[in-house]
């Protein structure tokens, strides 16, 4: 099949960027996207032209690495697919198909299509875990968790970190990522004990780097996990509880 | 001079082994933790494992990871399960049978003081995940659920839906996150290493470069631990990540730590077979899929009908033919070499013929549509979408694939290098899946040693070094390393040659699919030992890297990677030459009995091959590291 | 020595709530902080304002506020259809609440401060989340296709302002008794009289419909969405949460668009 790419090129983080045409005429319909990316930079490198950088690694739609937003649409027009398990197969020969970076504020393009998803880490780093050093752990069964708990626990868990949700979003929020991280680890027994100080860190760190969430409900339909925005609310009802909650126990310490 | 590949194993009964080393070891007080620096290079399960446990102790670590984010390492994309010897189903598991069944599907290559302790620890690392909060599947009563997974009769797998290693590695990353924001990790992303340093023999540093800026910086401390998986990559086509490679190891082989066993790589039976020549990775289905599917070819290699058109009786089950009590569950290496033996006779099935199939049929019909929905619903989306084909109505095909590398730097009981101060961990080690891994068995090997060995052996030798601050980075040994390394990088930007990185690394991949994958012989290595150094040559001359290397350049990325490819592979058929027998993930066509199953040697290969750099362009020196077997008996695998 | 250097007083990853810029992965970048000015520390409910998820809780208390309002208010319009006297008793007996416990028009006042204060905290908020969103985002894409925001959605902000600008001329021509070109008929007290001499004139009467149809959309997102911000969420309710939408802003535009209908076509004089 026939297709022609508008791929966006930017040397660097300062300069300014712009669309290149490129004109591909025997891609076949099993390859994947990334595939055909790598044909059109086998052809650059052929042509004696840089090659177009983007992140992929490793193609199974598990790490998050790769991430594109193509034809307006964040991992291309495929439901529940990462980038690089789209095929060309979902095009149709003669397409015309749009090729952009994530853009939010958050994530500054590096070069070409890839992006900074740095706080992506920060969120994390803020509180998403459960403290338990190695060693000392109790036996596995001694805290049975509910089958419908586990679950709901993985379907939130089930985040690869890709970033299409911010990318997705109009306001390019992070709500969907941070209520799954936070959600994974605020629904399991384990993850109690530093729930409420857990929310707090990871919302307020959240929104130092993306905007805020209006309800679009863009960010779903881009997850290629299908996360649903009902961990949204979740983490909603859990920062307000936990502003409330922290403020009681402030109130005991200090009479 | 010749290596020295001692063990250092402990002596004495094998069940206490571990627990009178952990004593004997010498600790490092807690006060002085902080004074000793340690590099992780890798953030996989055994990096990040190992880094967030050290840092917990009081070490200052450096973890460095070529990726964005360290929750990004390959090792996420583990899908089946990890193995624990938790004998939670009362079916007869316990430690010994975990390390029995490891030493024997190894096909005894491993040393079998590792595995029993890998099969100790096994238990504490499911403790420890679940501490952590990953979300492993559970039962309706609440307690954890298991399942059996490839080649073993009792149920020890645990597992998170199809993603297990993805679970796994989110809790380890997220330990290390918590290390982070402490202050006692500092993390390094997008930063390769291209280099270790030693100074007066010992690893004092590391030398990398920062891929989005090119800078090229030197980084010391007082232990090393190269944490940086395997190196399937070498065959082009694999289930490996695009990125995976072997330069930190290959770099450390070169700086004197001895590679053991390269030979050993493992063909992972369930993969989607190629659908073209741009293929530019191969994707693996959950080898727990042979629990209920069904494996056969057509018995007429014309049979050109769609599958469900063939009756039942002109297929051919051929694993439940030739291994009437395993059946579709032998072991990979055994399941892989069936599976190829029928392509290589015609009988494969798909527009290439380069497949068999996976049926469900049966498991549909028997288990109802809901539970094998329930049991494998993301593994046939994910097959759907790669192949447009439903496998709820058309049988899957697959075919086998490079997967996982059973050999590496060679590591004594403490996981130290030959070079002292260097560490291996998990698949860049060799340690202890001897010459074939069994499913779900990677993971727990890279949890075990980050999380619960190497806390405790790099104290011994960090208590040694007690009051010595940490080489410098302005020491001559660093400038030299950085100089080095900056020359490499300006010589790959100069050749300015006609072809492209990927180009020759398909052109190795093929010869080393060809010739050391999943069958080999004599002349094939030696065909492949005469091309592998001329295709190097050209290469060398002849590839073209353009750009520069002050900004995000794959290209140089991946030139320095696939040069070290090239002097692997040829050492890779170098090993496969010298190893006369057939064994594991080895299989040498000359070596087999008259069914076609694996010959062993034991009475001249049972040792560990670890080879020692001598020079560019100079073959390895032999080292040998006798293996005994006190344990588990040596016997020809059977699976019949 | 190391790859991401860094001002010491500006770590790369253990950051502030806020903060003029972070660190990213690359030397070169910095990953601009949204929230421009630091938070500061502030009792509980300033404390919950000054975050994001604060914001739009408020705007969901204050906006389901607005809609009991709505709620009212269209029933008690309800009376135009009875009589002249009907509608001008209900709107004496709204000044004449909790009289003679409290002197006249004081509890109607206090209902109007509470009134303003939503209005008002609903508005703030929505101006200062949409300031930090464009900061969020100031690239567009090229090229964008929309799964799931819909108009109604994406257009909250100019829908608001349509429904502000209304309430305005809404509030001048019948409660401040603002003259409208010749319109001096407007008596205070006969509300009755009011609404149908201003809204016979046909383009004022326009106005008001159009008031109504910025109203509809508005009210129908933030009706679903509500539950949402306040995280009122659970398997039996989401699938209703659309379904209430649809209907309360139909049971709130419906009518409220028959009055200036019925008056400006003559079927109420």
């Amino acid at each position: 099949m026939r297709v022609t790419l508008k791929v966006w090129r930017q040397e660097g983080p300062t300069t300014a960027g712009r669309f290149d045409t490129h004109q591909l005429d025997d891609i076949s319909a099993e390859m994947s996207f990334l595939e055909m990316l790598d044909v059109l930079n086998e052809r650059l490198i052929t042509a004696g032209e840089e090659p177009v950088a983007f992140d992929s690694d490793c193609r199974e739609g598990i790490c998050g690495t790769c991430g594109l937003m193509i034809n307006g649409r964040a991992h291309g027009p495929a439901k529940a697919t990462a980038t690089c398990q789209l095929h060309m197969r979902k095009f149709r020969d003669g397409d015309e198909i749009v090729i952009e970076p994530w853009r939010a504020a958050a994530f500054p393009v590096v070069r070409d299509l890839v992006v900074d998803r740095a706080p992506l880490d920060a969120v994390i780093e803020a509180g998403g875990y459960i403290s338990a050093d190695t060693g000392g752990a109790p036996d596995g069964n001694l805290i049975p968790v509910p089958k419908a708990v586990a679950d709901a626990a993985m379907d939130a868990a089930a985040c690869i970190g890709c970033g299409a949700c911010v990318a997705a979003c109009p306001n390019g929020a992070g709500q969907l990522f941070t209520s799954a991280k936070l959600q994974h680890l605020n629904l399991l027994p384990q993850g109690q004990a530093q729930r409420l100080d857990r929310t707090v860190d990871m919302v307020e760190t959240m929104e130092a780097f993306f905007g805020s969430c209006t309800n679009y409900g863009e960010c779903q339909e881009a997850c290629p996990k299908e996360i649903s925005i009902d961990f949204i609310a979740y983490m909603n009802r859990d920062y307000v509880k936990a502003k409330m909650r922290n403020r009681k126990l402030v109130g005991q310490r200090f009479p | 001079m010749a290596l020295q590949l001692d063990a250092k194993a402990p002596t004495g009964p094998i069940q206490d082994a571990w627990d009178k080393h952990r004593f004997d070891m010498k600790l490092v007080n807690p006060n002085n933790k902080r004074k000793f620096e340690i590099l992780v290079v890798g953030s996989g399960l055994a990096g990040a494992a190992g880094a967030a446990s050290l840092a917990q102790l009081g070490y200052k670590v450096k973890v460095f990871t070529f990726h964005d984010s360290p929750r990004r390492a390959h090792s996420i994309a583990a899908q089946g399960g990890i193995n624990a010897a938790k004998n939670y189903k009362n079916d007869g598991d316990s430690v010994f049978r975990l390390f029995y069944d490891t030493v024997k599907g190894g096909d005894f290559r491993a040393r079998e003081a590792n595995v029993y302790r890998l099969a100790q620890v096994s238990v504490e690392i499911i403790d420890q995940c679940v501490a952590q909060g990953v979300p492993f599947a559970r039962e309706y009563g609440g307690l954890l659920d298991n399942r059996s997974f490839g080649g073993a009769q009792v149920s020890r797998t645990f597992y998170a839906r199809g993603q297990t290693g993805q679970q796994l590695l989110l809790g380890a990353y997220q330990a290390l996150m918590e290390q982070v924001a402490k202050g006692t990790v500092e993390l390094f992303p997008k930063t390769e290493m291209l280099d270790v340093v030693t100074k007066d023999g010992r690893a004092c540093g590391i030398v990398t470069r920062n891929l989005q800026t090119g800078s090229i910086e030197a980084h010391s401390g007082h232990a090393v631990l190269l944490c940086t998986g395997g190196y399937s990559n070498v065959f082009y086509l694999s289930t490996n990540a695009m990125n995976c490679n072997v330069t930190a190891a290959w770099r450390a082989h070169r700086k004197g730590a001895a590679f053991a066993n390269p030979c050993y790589t493992q063909i992972h039976p369930t993969c989607i077979p190629a659908s073209d020549e741009f293929q530019s990775k191969l994707t693996l289905m959950s080898e727990s899929l042979r629990n209920d599917g069904r494996i056969w070819v057509p018995q007429n290699p014309d049979d050109t009908r769609p599958a469900h058109q063939i009756p039942e009786g002109e297929r051919d089950y051929f694993l439940e033919r030739r291994y009437p009590a395993f059946g579709n569950l032998v072991p990979r290496d055994i399941a892989s070499r069936a599976a190829k033996r029928e392509v290589d006779t015609g009988h494969g099935v798909g527009p290439l013929k380069n497949g068999v199939y996976l049926d469900f049929g049966e498991a549909i019909e028997r288990l109802g549509a809901d539970i094998v929905k329930d049991r494998y619903d993301n593994l046939f989306e994910m097959y759907d979408r790669i192949t447009d084909e439903s496998p709820y109505r058309t049988p899957m095909r697959i075919y086998p694939a490079p997967h996982y590398t059973m050999g590496g730097l060679w590591v004594d009981y403490n996981l130290m290098t030959t070079v002292p101060g260097l560490y291996a961990l998990g698949e860049a080690n060799f340690s202890d899946h001897g010459a074939n891994r069994l499913g779900a068995s990677a993971l727990m090997q890279g949890l075990a040693d980050g999380y619960f060995v190497i806390p405790y052996t790099v104290g011994d030798y960090l208590s040694g070094l007690l009051g010595q601050p940490a080489v410098p980075v302005n020491d001559p040994v660093f400038h030299e390393a950085q100089a080095e390394v900056t020359g490499e990088v300006n010589r790959w930007l100069s050749v300015r040659g006609t072809h492209s990185v990927d180009h020759y690394h398909r052109e190795l991949g093929k010869l080393m699919w060809d010739y050391c994958g999943m069958a080999r012989n004599q002349a094939g290595l030696e065909k492949a030992l005469s091309e592998i150094p001329a295709l190097r040559e050209e290469f060398r001359k002849d590839v073209r890297v353009l750009g520069t290397g002050e900004t995000i350049n794959q290209s140089l990325e991946k030139v320095a990677r696939v040069d070290d490819f090239f002097e692997l592979g040829e050492l890779m058929c170098r090993d496969a030459l010298h190893r006369e027998e057939s064994c594991g993930g080895h299989f040498r066509e000359e070596h087999q009995t008259e069914e076609g199953e694996a010959r062993r040697d034991d009475e001249h290969f049972a040792y560990a091959a670890g080879w020692e750099w001598k020079g560019p362009g100079q073959p390895q020196d032999l080292n040998r590291e006798p293996l005994e077997f006190e344990y588990v008996h040596l016997t020809q695998r059977s699976y019949k | 020595m190391t790859a991401t250097q860094q001002a010491p007083d500006q770590p790369i990853r253990s950051l502030p709530a806020a903060g003029p810029a972070v660190k990213g992965l690359t030397p070169n970048i910095d990953v601009p902080a949204v929230q421009k000015r630091p938070r500061r520390p502030a009792p509980w409910p300033l404390d919950l304002y000054q975050t994001a998820v604060g914001k739009k809780w408020v705007m969901a208390v204050s906006g389901a506020g607005l809609m009991l309002f709505l709620f009212a208010h269209m029933i008690g319009n309800l009376k135009l259809f009875l009589s002249a006297a009907e509608l001008d008793e209900y709107s004496a007996a709204l000044r004449e609440l909790l009289y003679p416990i409290l002197p006249n028009t004081v509890f109607l006042w206090i209902m109007r401060a509470g009134l303003i204060a939503f209005f008002a905290i609903h508005m703030h908020a929505a101006y200062s989340l949409t300031v930090m969103n464009h900061r969020a985002r100031p690239t567009k894409y090229s090229k964008r296709d929309y799964i799931a925001a819909n108009w109604a959605n994406r257009t909250m902000r100019y829908s608001g302002v349509i429904i502000f600008a209304f309430l305005l001329i809404h509030l001048a021509n019948l409660t401040w008794g603002w003259q409208f070109l010749d319109n001096d008929q407007w008596v205070f007290g006969q509300v009755y009289n009011n609404v149908t001499t201003s809204l016979s004139q046909w383009w004022l009467a326009g106005i008001y419909i159009i008031g109504q149809l910025a109203l509809a959309p508005h009210l129908f997102h933030g009706s679903w969405s509500l539950f949402q911000s306040l995280g009122i969420n659970s398997p039996r309710l989401n699938p209703l949460r659309k379904g209430f939408a649809y209907a309360f802003t139909a049971i709130i535009v419906i009518p409220n668009l028959s009055f200036p209908i019925a008056v400006v076509t003559g079927a109420v004089r």
